[in-house]
């Protein structure tokens, strides 16, 4: 039974050097047992060398993997009771859809009758079952998909990795998956890991996301941590869409601090650490946690002018340009029409900000 | 189809048609002198009468595969027996370059496989360092060979020397000595085609059969193997054809009791002691048994593509 209690990967201090290049340096994190886990960050940032680590096919150059206490991290790959999902999918093309999910089963001493039946149960799972005698290339990307997915879960793995395994599917067909394999992980009480460069699906799938970049572990946190706590620039601007502003400040007390920006402006934000009177940071605000108004509604509230609205769908997104200032971009939802105003371009407003919604950022 | 073709389809196609019939002709016509014209000539001549002195009479006849087939006895008048002398030179020929074929096959593979898993810019070199000795004949290859292989040779010296014999093993005048000897000859046509199937080779399928708990040699056999099938049966049929019908390595390293297909030919056709039409003959005989082990390894082939494993 998983017991969320319990570590399924424990990674301790791993290194990863390529020659001189380090492409990894010095990763601890845990992750839970029957945690969705993901690894987010932009393309070179480490994330997939860390997966392949735990799968196997990377040396790991310093540090230890545990999986539920056992060390990993010398044993092959085909030693170690973990699967992947390939980025590719990387399905036999010989073999039918069928002989593919059996592959793992009969790997691990199932006999031929007995890991075809269980493969055609895993094929039901993913709703392929109609296409057990057919081969890789006769399916659709998205089939495909299924089949890497079945045949990668078909022998009961402790943990599930997946690298990337969504990036081939058109955008449609990507949001489906994204709740498929959101629904299979809780049915199979199996971990998994997932590797993505795509925030939004991570903060859409994840129960905790550890943000990478340039080989180093940026955050790690619940999506909404990562998403309203931003620990430091990157993370603020890797993750969504954010306003951020240099800001000098001017003091610091029980609830947050004080600064100002050019043009005479003051605001308040949440202080990071490392934020001292004085300094010079960088304050983070969502554009969904502004509001415009035409009197001040606060004490801090921003004087400056709208120049655009542009129409996306769900909402409508404003550029405001703050009096001798910079712009700030602001996002009202159409749902929220009622309590919130937008206004024609060229309208003086005053944008503010919802309580405790700006974080100052050292770096 | 096309696009443009504002008179209509059929006009396009036909138009299309002409220029392919004509942009195909220096093709039609090279194979014509090149490939049916000698094989229309050799099967002509395998059902002409032989003249003694070399060349043929043209009268039909069927002497030829008779011969091939059937034992008459000296003078030719007696009841008609099995005749065993040259399925037997047939059946050495097969069973000689098929052990030539694996013995390429065991050392062209890995090789294959080692160059295909080098960087992208060293493989040209190495392919480049396997055709180097190709350069020189193969009569020339296949004297040296016979010099390393015999008695006092350095191969022999060599296993001496190092205590691993006491006296030297007889490889010149032996089945394996031509075994050798057509292994040799024909080696890059194996590595080469089998180094073009592993290059295309998705990597990503070994590290799947490996996550997937296979061992390395299960994952040779049961991933990489069916997946390079293509080159490995290419490069087996290029060395397997040759090595059949050759007549170099059995007559230098074989001696006279190792007879292969391709010296039987070779003596018909020289000096004055030669039979055309039975030569010719049992060139088509070797051809027909080529086209059928061709034939076959095509359906086989076919069949695997298709069928469910």
């Amino acid at each position: 039974m998983p017991d969320p209690e319990q570590i399924a990967i424990d990674v301790r201090g791993a290194v990863k050097r390529y020659g001189d290049f380090v492409a990894l340096k010095t990763i601890s994190l845990s992750i839970m047992d029957n945690e969705f886990f993901t690894l987010l960050g932009p393309s070179g940032c480490g994330k997939t060398t860390l997966l392949r680590m735990i799968a196997g096919f990377e040396d790991v150059t310093e540090g230890a993997i545990y999986l539920f206490d056992e060390e990993i991290e010398t044993l092959p790959p085909n030693k170690r009771p973990v699967n992947t999902v390939f980025q590719n999918y990387a399905l036999f093309p010989h073999m039918t859809v069928l002989d593919n999910v059996a592959f793992g089963l009969e790997m691990r001493g199932a006999s031929r009758p007995e890991a075809r039946t269980r493969a055609a149960e895993m094929l039901e799972l993913v709703q392929l079952g109609a296409f057990a005698a057919r081969k890789p290339a006769q399916l659709s990307g998205g089939q495909q998909q299924r089949v890497a997915l079945a045949r990668a879960l078909a022998p009961r793995p402790k943990v599930l990795l997946l690298d990337e395994p969504l990036s081939a599917l058109d955008l449609k067909l990507r949001k489906a998956m994204q709740l498929e394999l959101k629904h299979l992980q809780r049915e199979t009480g199996i971990t998994f890991i997932f590797v993505t460069h795509d925030q939004e699906e991570a903060l859409t799938m994840s129960d905790r996301i550890a943000v990478m970049s340039a080989g180093e572990l940026q955050q790690l946190g619940s999506p909404s941590d990562i998403y309203e706590r931003p620990a430091n620039m990157f993370v603020a601007d890797f993750i969504g869409e954010t306003n951020l502003l240099d800001v000098s400040v001017d003091r610091v007390d029980a609830d947050g601090a004080t600064c100002h920006l050019g043009g005479g402006h003051v605001l308040r934000g949440v202080a990071g650490d490392g934020v001292q009177a004085g300094a010079q940071v960088h304050l983070s605000i969502r554009p969904e946690r502004l509001f415009m108004s035409e009197t001040p509604v606060a004490a801090d509230g921003l004087r400056g002018q709208v120049r655009e609205n542009i129409f996306v769908g769900t909402d409508i997104t404003t550029i405001v340009q703050l009096d001798d200032g910079p712009d700030f971009v602001v996002r009202t939802s159409n749902s929220d029409r009622g309590n919130k105003r937008i206004f024609d371009p060229g309208t003086a407003v005053f944008v503010n900000m919802e309580q405790g919604a700006a974080r100052l950022l050292t770096g | 189809m096309a696009a443009g073709a504002a008179s209509g389809g059929s006009a396009t196609t036909d138009t299309y048609k002409d220029t392919r019939t004509w942009l195909l002709m220096p093709a039609w016509v090279t194979l014509s002198i090149l490939v049916l014209a000698p094989v229309l000539m050799m099967l002509v001549y395998s059902f002409l009468t032989k003249e003694f002195r070399g060349g043929v009479i043209w009268d039909f006849s069927l002497d030829a595969y008779d011969q091939f087939f059937f034992d008459r006895g000296l003078f030719g008048d007696d009841p008609p027996r099995i005749e065993w002398t040259y399925v037997t030179i047939f059946w050495r020929s097969i069973w000689q370059a098929g052990v030539a074929t694996l013995f390429s096959l065991l050392i062209g593979f890995p090789t294959a496989y080692f160059i295909a898993t080098r960087p992208a810019n060293l493989r040209p070199v190495w392919v480049f360092l396997i055709t180097i000795p190709y350069w020189v004949n193969l009569l020339i290859r296949t004297v040296s060979m016979k010099f390393l292989l015999r008695d006092q040779g350095p191969l022999n010296d060599a296993l001496i020397g190092i205590g691993l014999i006491d006296s030297p093993l007889h490889i010149v005048n032996t089945n394996l000595a031509v075994q050798l000897g057509l292994f040799y000859s024909y080696l890059p046509f194996m590595v080469l085609p089998i180094y073009a199937a592993v290059e295309r080779y998705n990597f990503a399928l070994s590290e799947a059969a490996a996550d997937l708990y296979a061992s390395k040699w299960v994952t040779l056999r049961r991933v990489l193997l069916p997946s390079v099938r293509p080159g490995v049966v290419a490069g087996c049929i290029l060395v397997f054809v040759p090595s059949m019908g050759s007549f170099l390595a059995p007559d230098l390293l074989g001696g006279a009791r190792n007879f292969m297909i391709g010296s039987l030919i070779e003596e018909q056709f020289k000096g004055n002691a030669g039979n055309w039409p039975f030569g010719a003959a049992a060139s088509m005989i070797l051809l027909s048994l080529v086209l059928i082990i061709l034939m076959l390894s095509a359906r086989q082939q076919a069949r695997a593509d298709k069928g469910g494993g």
